[in-house]
């Protein structure tokens, strides 16, 4: 054994107890912001991945990069409900709905308050039993042929206006909420669902949806679909996805961009950290010269030395971590709303931490330690022991 | 009796800036096994640099540096880390203790370079301690310490691998005249009874008084 003790570094670690305090709080902070915005990235992810269905199939309009963009003629809507691969229900209808989304403004509730983009939803009646996690927990389902809403719980929460038996003016007209759903947390939830043909005439759509999402007969058919919208002239301008691929797709470019954010201001900030780090670990090899220099007398070597230190600076730095971590934990009881890129409106959802946030907060943080503890560590192992044992 | 340590025509001076610092010149110096040698001379004379010399902790411009056979001055950095490590036993003026250590930790640690197990370095450990008479100290950290009873642990821990030498830089030059004379005792028992070599450097008669030989050392030159 050749190693300078483990206990050794740690009781070095905690005599110093302001500067090592000082210095894992700079480490935790940035470990909390960087896994704080992950966690936002994540969240968006899980919360739109969540809103679609393995078993659905959504079509719109190949350059539509959203469902408000896309526009899927009524002729198609017709020749896309009769493929063979669209299930039907008892009466033999297409289990299929022509959904029209459309996008409103509406006041926030509370100081951060002023407009914000709402999703209304034009549904039929099928889109219940594609979507079977939408539940009214409160007031009634909306009456089919009439100018009546339903609101998603997370829009009820944060709208002004938006509660059951309150009425809420777009379109030229005046809309009564009857009823509020919950969805379990996906993007329906922050949403506001009512008659396709309402909306459709409110909107001047005529009979056009923005999209098609249908239950498929069986998983297995979807090759054979996509090979026909290869195929088939008519269905060429339109492509195909599951549900849940399509939802997902759209939280791509929101997580991706909080992602690369969070990197770029984590990064800004570790310099500070790092500094910190450095400057702690430069006053303990000056602080401990003459225990390094009593220690290299009595034969231990210069790489021990060395891994003394930058063992004792990954310490530091794993505090850090696991301090930031624990923190940033407790945003998972929090709920937060942004306007989502994917659909140019607001969408609620919770900071959630995965196992991959865990391990890269970790390493980041080891990185940092490791950056921070390294020039400090060489400085230790080159010192001559003659002048470090003079230094008394 | 065969020298244990063998110094021939060594110099050694250091640099600061462009200038050149002589601090030995052209020394020779033997010592027989289980002498108990006193290096006096005027602060500043280079008995710390002759000693570190010694030690293996440093190496001369010029001149050769037997100990118990090895030329320590040919041996690279790391097989001279391994030499001091069963070789040398070291004791300071300041006690060098590492104050987050208790006394036992602090004698285990150079056992910890050996090939020993931990049930043998335990025995070592407790050992040493009685041998210095504070076996009853073994969990009390530095701070816990009167500065005699430092000295004691640090004699323990240059004992504990039993080196060959044990080189000794002004060990009662920070205590008081009882303290000394506790240290001066012990080190006169070491050489006795466990027969080490010592070189104790020292300015105060009374405690070079204690060695077998006494030289000096004046502006880099022995008397
Ligand atoms: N590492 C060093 N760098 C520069 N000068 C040194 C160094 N070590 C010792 N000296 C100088 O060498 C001389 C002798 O020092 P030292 O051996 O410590 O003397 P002593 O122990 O007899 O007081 C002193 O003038 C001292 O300043
Ligand atoms: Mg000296």
């Amino acid at each position: 054994m050749m190693t300078i003790p483990f206990k050794y570094i740690v009781r070095s670690l905690f005599t110093r107890r302001l500067t090592t305090f000082i210095t894992i709080s700079g480490l935790a902070l940035v470990v909390f912001v960087f896994v704080a915005v992950l966690m936002l990235a994540n969240g968006i992810r899980q919360t739109l991945i969540a809103t679609g269905s393995e078993e659905n199939v959504l079509v719109a309009r190949k350059a539509a990069n959203g469902e408000i963009s896309s526009i899927i003629p009524n002729e198609t809507y017709g020749i896309i409900t009769s493929l063979p691969q669209v299930a039907r229900n008892a009466e033999g209808r297409p289990l299929a709905t022509g959904d029209v989304v459309a996008v409103i403004n509406l006041n926030k509730i509370g100081t951060d308050g002023g407009l914000s983009n709402v999703t209304v939803r034009g549904v039929s009646p099928a889109a219940f039993e594609l979507r079977p996690q939408v539940k009214i927990v409160e007031g009634r389902m909306f009456n089919w042929g009439a100018r009546e809403i339903i609101v998603g719980a997370s829009i009820e929460r944060r709208f002004e206006g938006t509660q059951v038996g309150q009425r809420v003016k777009f379109a030229g007209d005046q809309w009564t909420i009857v009823g509020k759903f919950e969805t379990g947390g996906d993007g329906f939830n922050s949403e506001m669902w009512a008659d396709v043909r309402q909306i459709q005439d409110a909107f001047s759509r005529g009979s056009s949806s923005s999209t098609v999402t249908f239950r498929l007969t069986s998983p297995d058919a979807l090759p054979d679909l996509q090979r026909t919208f290869e195929q088939d002239n008519r269905l060429q301008e339109f492509e195909i996805k599951t549900e849940k691929q399509f939802f997902a797709d759209q939280s791509e470019f929101m997580a991706v961009f909080l992602s690369v954010l969070g990197i770029f201001i984590t990064v800004f900030f570790s310099v500070g950290a790092v500094i910190g780090a450095m400057i702690t670990m430069y006053a303990a090899v000056a602080n401990r010269t003459v225990e390094i220099g009593t220690m290299r007398a009595l034969g231990f070597r210069r790489r021990s030395v060395l891994m003394a230190f930058l063992t004792e600076s990954l310490i530091i730095s794993v505090i850090g971590a696991g301090v930031g971590l624990f923190l940033a934990s407790f945003l998972q009881f929090l709920r937060v709303s942004t306007l989502n890129f994917g659909s140019f409106s607001e969408l609620e959802f919770s900071f959630a931490l995965t196992s991959d946030t865990v391990i890269a907060a970790i390493v980041f943080a080891l990185l940092m330690g490791f950056v921070g503890g390294f020039l400090p560590s060489i400085r230790a192992a080159r010192l001559n022991i003659v002048n470090a044992l003079r230094s008394v | 009796m065969a020298s244990i340590i063998d110094i021939q025509g060594v110099s050694k001076s250091y640099w600061r800036d462009s200038f050149e610092i002589p601090v030995l010149n052209n020394i020779s110096l033997s010592i027989p096994e289980g002498e108990f040698i006193a290096l006096m001379g005027p602060s500043g004379s280079g008995k710390t640099t002759l000693l570190n010399l010694i030690a293996g902790i440093d190496k001369p411009n010029s001149g050769s540096v037997v100990i118990a056979g090895t030329d320590i001055a040919r041996l690279t950095e790391s097989e001279l880390a391994k030499w001091r490590a069963t070789h040398v036993g070291f004791i300071f003026q300041f006690y060098n203790l590492i104050p987050v250590l208790t006394a036992s930790e602090n004698v285990e640690l150079p056992l910890l370079l050996t090939h020993l197990s931990k049930a043998e370095r335990k025995k070592h450990v407790e050992l040493a301690l009685s041998v210095v008479g504070l076996a009853d100290r073994m969990d009390h950290y530095p701070k816990q310490l009167s500065g005699g009873q430092e000295q004691r642990v640090a004699i323990a821990r240059a004992i504990a691998t039993d080196p060959t030498l044990l080189v000794a830089d002004e060990p009662t030059g920070d205590l008081d005249k009882n303290s000394a004379e506790e240290i001066l005792l012990l080190l006169e028992r070491l050489n006795r009874e466990f027969k080490k070599t010592i070189v104790m450097v020292t300015h105060d008669p009374r405690a070079a008084e204690r060695a077998h030989t006494i030289r000096h050392l004046d502006k880099g030159e022995l008397q």
